[in-house]
């Protein structure tokens, strides 16, 4: 199976929903959207489904365009953000309702419910009517339905958003495996950056109905491509700067220049620096800022100081507290310095 | 999918230009005809004599204004009564308001013609009431075929009708905004007046349009309960069709009637602008 | 709640069914007047058993009913599924305006106005001939189909589109949608809009009064007669075997219920 979407655009009257987007999916892959409200994410999703009209573009799925079919032509099933059971239908008809509609066998249809319940590890619970489920027994339920019919992708939006927050972390680690086994393409659609970062092959970060960026989590992460991916995923300090002849950074505010570790054309650049690749205190590091310490608030394994730079910017920092809260422990009001390895600068274009 | 959605759309409009439309330019078309004698008793022509006599003669004039005052008088005793009915409900045990709603509908299924019996037999001069107040020492009041028998029954008819939008509602209202607004200091009083009485209001205009606009079009209650003074627009109406066998001055009747509901709440939202 | 409120409640309950039971006490009086009590009896079940204009007019009052309550229920199922599914369409604000007005039409104008598209139409296509139970079904049925409406669109609003799109993403073409998911889901809202407009037109004396011919006297058009000639007896036992399958069938319905859930 290969999604193959080029130049896919939504509009809404005035309001663009989608911009001309491009992204290709691989067979297996776990893929994953992440954006805020108002990014397009689920106007995605439901334009792969079927439920909203692109204007433009193509959505090919090994080889067969995909963007003319009504969604009951379509080879891809949907696990819903509401699950939507269907409430008059036992968890055996919910999870049959696919291969009904496809003219499968009534035997068939019986021995793929019982496969799928145990697979979700609903066994028993054949006869019940959603309402009398917990919210993550329908859960696994509405998972159990839209993989019934063995789609070639399946689309999930927002799958664990109504769970507790407990069981979110346990599902998530069950829906990836449930994933690797089966083999099957899943398009995740999430606002949770952490779940985000732990479940996906790859991940693509929308904005404003692009794909800001596409990669792995760590490329991504570690390598953001503008400032709205870098604030986006995960937090990030900006110091605006440029890039010096010798491949050194200059901070023209500060009067500090800053070593990059790796080759940069010369220009005016954004350098953000992530809260956790700081170091509070002087720690023999190549590069290092002084200011005033003007918060520290404990989180229990992570200690985020913020620190007064000369001209006024705040640069936040998070510590794992490795070896207890008193070590670290600084007087507010008092000076500080911070450092960083050269490898922890991110540099943004300018905006 | 196109031809579904046509059908689906043409059924009720088709239905509606037939048994509305239809029906109301001809009672306007009725209305600017003349009487004959024949079946059908009228003459297709173009005259204004039936609307203007409706219009000034002082029998019909004082039958709107009459039903009216009984509609309106009725809608506030309406209001009295249901508003604090629909707020016990609301604020009634979970578990119980399902059953007290349902105690409010329930009336409806026993005919409204059999309830009205009932009340005539309540109301006469040797009736309940009379007997209760005889023992009493009050001595026997002539009840029945008054306008309070009248007023009674248009409330009793009425009462579920101001209730049950009124409950739905108050009963969306989030009882945090009480607590709130009594945490910061509001009298019991003044939550009611300043938090719950604004926010109901929908459900009140809702209650009152559906007790008032009926009301004023009523003619059973009038005729069963009040006396022969008691003509109300509802009845005027019908000696006119029924015994006078004029029904182009019927139909003016009715026009005169439409047009003075549908100019109450204009009058009234241009009113409450102000 | 307060003590002034629960005691209003009761009060008002008191009111609303103080007059029912009067007449289920006295449908069981011997006498022939309605005030006072000259021992129980039976008899004016027995009279009411072997009134055959009675009888007669309740058929007639049951058949209109049902037939008026199907009708309104087909045309309003249409009518609410178009206000509640369709978005903005053209001529929307006028359709909804106009499945509202018969809320809001006194009695004697809609009595009127059908009476009088019926005299035209019989002049115009002949049809319907002569005035009747036709008549008044279909002025009933036209009453009905704002209430019906009123209850489908209500029960329809949002909350079955995602359950329609899940089927349709489950490979069911749009028809497979509404009949499997929609319609099933549907049954309460039109179950309680039929029951209404049965109920309605169980109650109608004045749309039926304008709209009835010779010969077609409903239930409540003989009881309102009888009733301005003078209340007697049969008429609170009527009224009593109404509140009895009324009742009966309330029971049923919640029995029905507690079993399903």
């Amino acid at each position: 199976m290969t999604l193959q979407i080029t130049g896919l655009a939504v509009r809404y009257g005035p309001v663009t929903a989608l911009d001309r987007l491009d992204l290709t999916v691989a067979t297996g892959e776990l893929f994953v959207l992440l954006g805020g409200s108002g990014s397009g994410k689920t106007t995605l999703l439901r334009a792969i489904a079927g439920f909203v009209r692109p204007a433009e573009g193509r959505i090919l799925l090994d080889g067969t365009d995909l963007a003319p079919l009504p969604p009951h032509r379509r080879p891809v099933n949907t696990m819903f953000q509401s699950y939507a059971l269907f409430p008059h239908m036992t968890v055996a008809g919910n999870i049959g309702f696919g291969m009904r509609r496809r003219g499968a066998s009534r035997a068939a249809i019986a021995a793929r419910v019982a496969e799928m319940l145990t697979l979700v590890r609903l066994e028993g619970y054949a006869q019940r009517r959603p309402y009398q489920l917990s919210g993550g027994q329908q859960q696994r339920v509405a998972l159990a339905r839209s993989l019934a019919p063995n789609p070639r992708l399946l689309l999930l939006d927002e799958p664990l958003s109504a769970l507790d927050r407990g069981l979110r972390s346990d599902t998530r680690g069950e829906l990836v495996r449930l994933q690797r086994s089966l083999g099957t393409s899943f398009i995740l659609v999430t606002h949770d950056q952490e779940e985000a970062l732990t479940m996906a092959d790859r991940l693509g970060v929308m904005q404003d109905g692009r794909l800001a960026q596409i990669g792995t989590p760590a490329e991504v992460y570690e390598r953001p491509a503008t400032r709205f991916v870098a604030e986006f995923l995960g937090a990030a300090n900006i110091l605006p700067g440029t890039v010096q002849a010798d491949g050194s950074v200059d901070l023209p505010q500060l009067g500090v220049q800053v070593r990059t570790g790796r080759p940069a054309t010369p220009g005016r650049i954004l350098l953000a620096l992530r809260p956790e690749r700081l170091v509070v205190g002087d720690a023999g590091t190549p590069n290092r800022l002084s200011g005033v310490l003007a918060e520290q608030a404990y989180a229990g394994g992570t200690l985020t100081s913020t620190v007064r730079l000369a001209d006024g910017t705040l640069i936040r920092t998070s510590q794992a507290l490795r070896d207890g809260f008193g070590s670290v422990r600084l007087a507010i009001g008092g000076p500080v310095t911070l450092g960083w390895q050269p490898e922890a600068c991110i540099l943004l274009p300018p905006e | 999918m196109r031809a579904g959605r046509t059908f689906v759309l043409a059924v009720p409009w088709a239905w509606l230009l037939l048994f509305l439309a239809a029906p109301l330019a001809i009672v306007t078309l009725i209305a600017v005809a003349e009487p004959a004698d024949g079946v059908p008793p009228y003459r297709l022509t173009w005259t204004l004599d039936n609307l203007r006599l409706v219009a000034t003669d002082p029998l019909y004039r004082n039958a709107l204004g009459l039903s009216l005052k009984v509609a309106a008088v009725s809608t506030l005793a309406c209001l009295l009564a249901g508003y604090p009915m629909a707020l016990a409900i609301a604020r009634a045990p979970a578990r119980w308001r399902e059953t007290l709603l349902l105690a409010v509908m329930l009336p409806f299924w026993t005919g409204f013609l059999m309830r009205i019996n009932a009340w005539i037999g309540l109301l006469r001069d040797d009736g309940w009431i009379n007997t209760l107040l005889a023992w009493l020492g009050i001595g026997r009041l002539p009840l029945l075929y008054t306008d309070a028998a009248m007023y009674v029954g248009i409330v009793y008819t009425y009462l579920p009708f101001l209730v049950l939008p009124l409950y739905a509602r108050l009963s969306r209202l989030d009882p945090e905004l009480e607590h709130a607004a009594a945490d910061l200091g509001a009298p019991p009083w003044r939550v009611f007046l300043r938090i719950i009485l604004p926010l109901s209001l929908p459900g009140v205009w809702a209650g009152c349009a559906l007790v008032f606009i009926p009301a004023v079009g009523e003619y059973v209650i009038p005729e069963l309960l009040g006396g022969p003074q008691a003509q109300l627009v509802g009845r005027v109406l019908w000696g006119e069709f029924f015994q006078n066998r004029d029904w182009p001055t019927a139909a003016s009747v009715a026009v005169l009637l439409l047009v003075v509901l549908l100019a109450v709440p204009a009058l009234l939202v241009r009113a409450l602008r102000r | 709640m307060s003590r002034a409120l629960a005691g209003w409640l009761v009060a008002c309950y008191a009111f609303l069914y103080a007059p029912i039971g009067f007449l289920i006490v006295f449908s069981f009086n011997d006498g022939r007047m309605v005030t006072v009590w000259s021992g129980a009896s039976m008899r004016w079940y027995v009279a009411l058993a072997h009134d055959q204009a009675l009888i007669d007019a309740t058929l007639l009052s049951l058949r209109i009913a049902a037939v008026s309550a199907t009708l309104a229920a087909l045309v309003g199922t249409l009518a609410g599924y178009a206000l509640a599914r369709f978005g903005r369409f053209r001529g929307r604000g006028a359709l909804e305006a106009a499945l509202a007005a018969p809320l809001v039409l006194p009695e004697v104008i809609t009595g009127l106005s059908m009476l009088l598209l019926f005299v035209v139409l019989e002049q115009l296509v002949g049809w319907p001939a002569g005035r009747g139970a036709t008549t008044v079904t279909l002025a009933h049925a036209s009453v009905s189909v704002a209430y019906v409406t009123m209850v489908v669109r209500a029960r329809l609003a949002g909350s079955f589109t995602t359950l329609e799109e899940a089927a349709m993403d489950l490979y069911a073409p749009p028809w497979q949608a509404f009949a499997f998911i929609t319609l099933p889901l549907m049954v309460p809202a039109l179950a309680a809009g039929w029951l209404l407009s049965f109920t309605l037109s169980m109650d109608d004396v004045v749309v039926a009064s304008f709209t009835s011919g010779p010969g077609a006297s409903t239930l409540p058009m003989v009881v309102f007669s009888a009733t301005r000639l003078g209340v007697t007896p049969e008429i609170y036992a009527l009224a009593t075997v109404i509140v009895t399958v009324v009742a009966a069938g309330l029971c049923a319905l919640s029995l029905v219920r507690r079993h399903a859930a």
